[in-house]
């Protein structure tokens, strides 16, 4: 082929190149706090994590949602079959705690950031065990509700609860299980491999945490205000 | 190749059986893993069928697979349910989206694999784990559920005292259906992600084919609906088999038994099932959809008409079809305003729906077709398509509806737009894709055979179940020997029963052709069809990590067929501008 031919033009012009890759990462909150990848054909982009938790939470949000509009819907449809029961108290206390899992675990990443892996690794494990004291607290917050004798099969509100609150805590107790494979990896010094790295897999379990405790706090006005 | 490719190397291909063919993370073999997956359930499927048909013509036969023989109406029953299920789950909604989206999908955008390789090979394990729990229903005591694939409540949420079935067969059904859902929900995490981040340099979103627009589209309404699917799904393993009555209302007296629910909502079901079961009709249809487009543009040596306008139209087609549920519940007494809205909503999905028709149209339009099997199966589709769809305008209007709604006419619309469309939308990948996978050809003759018996078969099958219908014919009867006015219909039945065996029968020449290819059909090269998408470019089958370590950069969109001046009918998409060949020279 001659030098001097001009480039045939296709029907759809080819557009100027343009890498799809390469630019910074679309989540920069939660993403990889490194610097842009440059394209490496071969890699899942580490921003990739981010973006599939994202969507995953998607998916999940879209289950809770599902039982949400059917409790709502429910409610409707059967109403005067529908009655109401006093929320445990010990819930405002899970509550706090889930909140304050979440605002140790931003201490944590700080800490991730500026290398500080002493501090990191504390506030890290002080967030998993918060999580573990939330999940503690919803067992005992069943057992006040089955004191009062207020079963899983009393009433569809009851049956409800009980399936929020038991289909959170499961999240929950991923996250717990998420926080502590990433604290055994990090002391073991996080062998270099194509997967994950360090700073997505804590990024990564954040968000997921973050999600959790923003679940957990919605489905509690919820049921503060339907209850 | 061109100059730009990136030479890299991945990984090492895994040597041990296990890792290789077993517990692969390869997207190549998890896409060969689910198709042969889709490929057992729609064998069942089919058996089921044509007992049902047998059935149905000579109630007092004697027939094989049947505990003693003569099939009771429980049993019709549940092997409706079966039929429904493993066709909707296990093929329809596996082989397009899992099988061939899988395996082709990170070879069109030039992507070493998905985006999670450790997700995907999960995710096809649980789908595994699903089918088993779902032919376990065969198996257990009382046998498979016979509340429909719709499984609808209160039937299916009582257990044992509901009917035979009722007990084990429905919770090892919902317990199926859960790990379904999560084993899709894991799949369309990992689409979303690979056509998100993993796509080739310069291959923008509007140059990828229109068979990845399909499966990303299908696997955003995948992770919006599973979870919704799954929700429900607890609630009612939950009043089977804890007491609750979320979809189980107060005063139900089954064989003079009062049983101790209150205050649930039979409709609640219908909502929640609903919800996700319209997005998986076009779960199931939209990756034919894309399929259809790719084969066409490339069997007619032309671009595709309006590709713009298609993907906007599969957008559409998705996002509509999450405010139309409410039309299956028609007859569900819901107040007529709302049924008003439905309908308006699912008219509206006519729009993008004659779009995408046209389009097909118009790329067909003056064009020198060549009609290879492939070829010939997205004609198909095009055209069953459009003859199931028109019937559901007619549907649409909850004054017809109401009348139709529990007859044949329903299970011929639905049989033809969703599931022979959707079907033809298969083979037609199966036909086009088959050299790629295994690296040799499939026999043209044998698939052309193939082709004529099942298009004309599927017609003669579903045409005239709309006729049925229209009289009055009652779907899910067992026996309607002692209905007089149907009996004008039995040669009608006759007829439709021999079609489905004669179809069901030529089934088996796809069969021979299939496993007689794979081992002795002709060597494929790497670009026996002359198209232009990345999974044209490399070896067939391609090497582990799909390119050999030189991956692609993309200079055009997928349809570049018949270019004016350029000598060759096609321009790949990974060809540099500089290299494309003009006309007159060498």
């Amino acid at each position: 082929m001659s030098v001097a031919t001009p480039p045939i033009e296709t029907q759809r012009q080819a557009a100027p190149f343009r890498a799809s890759h390469g630019g910074g990462p679309p989540f920069r909150l939660f993403g990889n706090d490194g610097e842009p990848e440059p394209w490496q054909p071969g890699r899942t982009p580490q921003r990739t994590y981010a973006l599939g938790m994202m969507v995953g939470i998607g998916a999940s949000s879209m289950f809770f949602l599902a039982l949400v509009s059917a409790s709502v819907v429910h409610r409707g449809l059967a109403q005067n079959a529908w009655m109401p029961f006093h929320l445990p108290s010990l819930l405002w206390l899970t509550s706090a705690l889930a909140v304050a899992s979440s605002s140790t675990l931003v201490r944590a990443r700080r800490k991730f950031k500026a290398g500080d892996w002493q501090s990191f690794s504390r506030w890290w494990t002080i967030t998993a065990v918060l999580g573990i004291c939330f999940l503690s607290g919803q067992v005992l917050a069943w057992r006040q509700l089955v004191s009062q004798g207020v079963y899983l099969i009393s009433n569809p509100s009851v049956s409800f609860f009980y399936v929020f609150t038991v289909a959170h805590g499961l999240h929950l107790l991923g996250g717990v299980i998420a926080l502590f494979w990433i604290s055994w990896r990090q002391s073991r010094g996080w062998r270099k491999s194509p997967g994950i790295s360090r700073s997505t897999a804590t990024s990564v379990a954040a968000l997921y945490w973050h999600f959790v405790t923003v679940l957990w706090l919605f489905l509690f006005s919820f049921f503060l205000i339907g209850g | 190749m061109s100059a730009h490719a990136h030479s890299f190397h991945v990984s090492e291909a895994p040597t041990g059986f296990i890792r290789k063919y077993i517990f692969s993370i390869d997207h190549k073999v998890i896409g060969i893993q689910y198709f042969f997956l889709a490929l057992t359930a729609v064998l069942v499927g089919v058996v089921l069928s044509v007992l049902m048909r047998i059935h149905l013509l000579w109630p007092a036969a004697k027939l094989p697979f049947i505990p003693n023989g003569i099939m009771t109406p429980a049993q019709y029953l549940a092997l409706v349910t079966m039929h429904g299920t493993l066709m909707v789950f296990m093929v329809l909604t596996t082989a397009p989206q899992s099988g061939f989206g899988n395996y082709f999908l990170p070879i069109q955008i030039g992507a070493p694999d998905m985006a999670f390789p450790h997700l995907n090979m999960l995710s096809f394990w649980v789908t595994f784990v699903s089918f088993l729990c779902l032919i376990s229903a065969f198996f257990v005591p009382d046998g498979a559920p016979i509340s429909g694939w719709t499984a609808y409540t209160p039937l299916s949420g009582m257990g044992q005292i509901s009917g035979p079935g009722e007990g084990w067969g429905q919770t090892m059904w919902i317990v199926s259906i859960a790990f379904f859902c999560l084993g899709s929900l894991l799949g369309a995490l990992n689409f979303i992600a690979t056509i998100i981040d993993m796509r080739a340099p310069g291959m923008s979103l509007f140059r990828m084919p229109l068979t990845c627009w399909g499966w990303f589209v299908t696997a955003i309404l995948g992770l919006l609906a599973f979870g919704i699917l799954l929700a429900g799904g607890v609630l009612l393993l939950l009043d089977r088999t804890a007491g609750t009555s979320f979809f189980l209302p107060a005063g139900l007296v089954v064989t003079d038994q009062l049983q101790p629910h209150s205050g649930g909502s039979p409709l609640l079901w219908q909502h929640l099932f609903w919800f996700f079961g319209h997005p998986e009709v076009y779960i199931a249809i939209l990756p034919g959809m894309g399929v259809a487009s790719h084969v066409l543009s490339t069997f007619c040596r032309k671009p595709i008409f309006g590709y713009k306008a298609m993907v906007i139209a599969m957008n559409a087609i998705g996002f509509l079809g999450f405010m139309v549920w409410g039309h299956h519940m028609f007859v569900s007494g819901m107040n007529p305003y709302s049924g008003f809205a439905f309908s308006i909503m699912t008219m509206a999905i006519g729009v993008p729906s004659a779009i995408k028709t046209f389009n097909w149209l118009s790329t067909l339009w003056g064009s020198k077709i060549h009609f290879d099997p492939p070829m010939l199966f997205a004609l198909g589709f095009v055209s069953l398509f459009v003859s199931g769809g028109l019937s559901g305008i007619f549907l649409a209007q909850p004054a017809v509806d109401n009348l139709l709604h529990a007859t044949y006419y329903v299970v011929a619309h639905f049989h033809l737009v969703m599931g022979v469309a959707a079907i033809f939308g298969i083979f037609a990948a199966t036909y086009f894709w088959f050299p790629k996978m295994f690296g040799r050809m499939l026999n043209e003759k044998l698939g052309k055979i193939h082709f004529w018996f099942t298009f004309v078969g599927a017609y003669c099958i579903f045409m005239p179940m709309h006729f049925l219908g229209l009289v009055g014919g009652i779907r899910r009867y067992a026996d309607y020997t002692a209905i007089s006015y149907l009996q004008s219909m039995h040669p009608l039945t006759m007829f439709i029963t021999f079609a489905a065996f004669v179809t069901a029968i030529a089934q088996l020449v796809f069969l021979f052709n299939f496993f007689w290819s794979l081992k002795r059909g002709p060597k494929a090269g790497k670009n026996p069809w002359n198209a232009t998408s990345l999974e044209w470019i490399t070896d067939s089958p391609p090497a582990h990590d799909n390119f050999g370590g030189q991956y692609p950069s993309v200079y055009r969109g997928p349809y570049e067929y018949s270019v004016p001046g350029a000598a060759q009918d096609y321009i790949p998409q990974n060809l540099e501008p500089s290299q494309v060949a003009r006309e007159g020279r060498s």
